[in-house]
């Protein structure tokens, strides 16, 4: 098999059992939540006799033993079928289909905007560790940490929505404006700003303080003091030497940072009334949708699980020594 | 005060904060007297234009600063009894991993990854669905979302003290293996997973936070969230309301994290 395949399959061999805890998790919410899927079925179509809905068990395999019935879920499940929504009356799998592509732009922007603007000025923070400048940025980045995603929405909302009627208030674009082509990405995008920088903002002070963090470390290293012994520039050090060995451990933050995202995404998009995923996952709580909410938690560990094989594929790629695949 | 000469200035500066947070949950009944969420006056009124209300009134005509100080109680309480838990669990799962070894090992180690793929605030919406919202549940749901990284801390810890010449002393005295792990091992492994307290008691405010926010705190208690969530509805006209309470959250998280980083040199701990 050629290098990059095989680490493909080792990889998705490796998160076969991950995943399997997250099913054996997800299958005990389910037990433990009021009401079986008839009854979620049942509850949007108005009612059937008790003869019916027995019939309806029996050819679900939610008559049987829990043993049973978990591996009807399994096999429901590689059938791709993630169950019924009772809050929306459809399948789970095409209700998150429709509001996974929001979320996915929204996260993707913001975690590219977080990961170069937060390295940057961590790289400009950890150059001279204990300067002015690095002090500034530290406690700055501190602070920015400290701030709730969501709050800090309502605050670029009051300022920039309420106050300077710069952009929209939320949404994800304007609704019936008719607009197609360009016209309509340039309204989805004025729709996204304060979105993104709601969610990049917390994160890019992450970046920032690992970046920074890393910096002062591999200033320390003896390589660095052979590089100065060398004649060379201050910046050439600093740019092409230390922030280049400094970028790598933090990129692997990135896979795992898929997660804290999602998560953040619930929140923000609640704020902005975005229609995407991360609002789904509060609409399916507080509609007591729980078959939609296990959908939910699934396809997020999947988003998490292929985030992370992505990572590991661009650290082959960043850094010459470690070899994908072998 | 050992706590006091381990730190630094910005350290010290968060320690002061957070000790004249803990005044202010405790001493809320006698600072403002009654309940916070009964209406004791005119709806809306601003901050500093009434003697009797110094923050003014939220939508209804609750005092909000009342509201804010019994937050404070809660924020606090959720925030450190979720970080006590993950940090316990945590340290326990990571404990036996690390000791036992083999399969043992390889599971646990699985579910502890598992945990980690499931966004935490996504597990804690989750489980907040099916227990309903309280303060116990709300204490249990939060950290059986935040306990992975006290775990790997601890097992990496147990690798590299399990050979340790006091594990073969134990052993040779007849200590039974699991006695072992948890009264001569696990205190010597705490360390590293207790620095990870700061960071823990952080995130769960600020999980804690956002679940009130979307509705699914304690509905019986007064939470910086809900206050913010309250506040939102009238964003145009008042928008002090949701503010406020965000700079406490902000406030109180950042006093956190300037003692964790005080306390611990260490800071690649951020990172996992």
């Amino acid at each position: 098999m050629p290098p990059l395949a095989s680490f493909f399959v080792k990889r998705l061999l490796g998160a076969i059992p991950v995943l399997g805890v997250v099913l054996v998790g997800s299958f005990l919410l389910l037990e433990a939540a009021p009401g079986d899927a008839v009854d979620s079925y049942v509850a949007g179509s108005g009612g059937l006799d008790a003869s019916q809905l027995a019939q309806l068990r029996q050819a679900w395999g939610l008559d049987q033993g829990p043993m049973n019935r978990f591996i009807a879920y399994i096999s429901a499940l590689a059938h791709g079928d993630f169950g019924w929504s009772t809050a929306f009356q459809r399948p789970v799998l095409s209700v998150i289909f429709e509001r996974l592509p929001v979320t996915l732009l929204l996260m993707g922007i913001a975690t590219a905007l977080a990961f170069f603007l937060g390295s940057l000025l961590g790289i400009i923070a950890g150059a001279k560790p204990g300067s002015l400048r690095d002090r500034f940025l530290s406690i700055g980045s501190l602070a920015l940490y400290a701030v709730p995603g969501f709050w800090l929405g309502l605050v670029l909302i009051v300022i920039f929505a309420v106050d300077l009627r710069w952009l929209p208030i939320g949404g994800i674009e304007t609704i019936a404006s008719g607009k197609t082509g360009l016209a309509r990405m340039a309204d989805i995008a004025t729709h996204l700003v304060l979105p993104v920088a709601s969610l990049a903002m917390v994160y890019l002070a992450l970046y920032l303080r690992l970046m920074r963090d890393r910096m002062s470390e591999i200033r320390r290293d003896p390589f660095v003091t052979g590089l100065k012994a060398r004649g060379l520039s201050r910046r050439r050090i600093v740019w092409r030497h230390v922030a280049r060995n400094a970028v790598l451990p933090v990129t692997t933050m990135l896979g795992w940072q898929a997660a804290v995202m999602l998560g953040g995404s619930v929140v923000v998009e609640s704020v902005f009334a975005i229609p995407g995923f991360g609002r789904l996952a509060a609409e399916a709580v507080s509609r007591r949708d729980t078959p939609l909410l296990l959908g939910i938690i699934l396809c997020s560990a999947i988003t998490v699980i292929i985030a992370n094989l992505l990572v590991d594929l661009a650290y082959g790629k960043l850094d010459p020594r470690v070899r994908v695949g072998r | 005060m050992m706590i006091w000469r381990r730190l630094n200035l910005e350290g010290r500066a968060g320690f002061v904060l957070l000790v004249v947070l803990v005044l202010m949950a405790l001493l809320a009944p006698w600072i403002v007297p009654g309940d916070p969420l009964a209406i004791t006056g005119e709806a809306l009124l601003r901050p500093f234009t009434s003697d009797a209300h110094l923050l003014g009134t939220d939508r209804l005509g609750r005092d909000v600063l009342s509201e804010l100080l019994y937050g404070t109680r809660t924020t606090l309480l959720v925030a450190f009894f979720s970080a006590a838990a993950s940090l316990i669990i945590g340290s326990f799962v990571g404990t036996l991993a690390g000791f036992l070894g083999g399969i043992a090992d390889a599971i646990l180690m699985r579910i502890t990854e598992a945990f980690q793929t499931v966004p935490g605030f996504l597990l804690a919406l989750a489980t907040i669905s099916v227990t309903g919202p309280s303060v116990p549940t709300l204490i249990f749901a939060i950290s059986i979302g935040n306990w992975t990284q006290a775990a790997r801390v601890t097992r990496a810890e147990v690798l590299s003290l399990r050979e340790r010449d006091f594990v073969a002393a134990a052993r040779t005295l007849g200590m039974r293996p699991l006695e072992i792990a948890f009264r001569e091992i696990l205190p010597n492994a705490f360390g590293p997973a207790a620095s990870l307290a700061a960071i823990s008691v952080a995130a769960a405010i600020l999980i804690e936070a956002a679940l009130s926010f979307l509705g699914f705190g304690d509905p019986n208690r007064v939470t910086w969230g809900s206050m913010i969530a309250e506040g939102r509805t009238v964003l145009r006209t008042a928008p002090y309301l949701s503010i406020v309470p965000g700079l406490a959250l902000v406030v109180t998280v950042l006093s956190v994290h300037l003692i964790g980083r005080g306390l611990s040199r260490n800071e690649r701990l951020l990172q996992s």
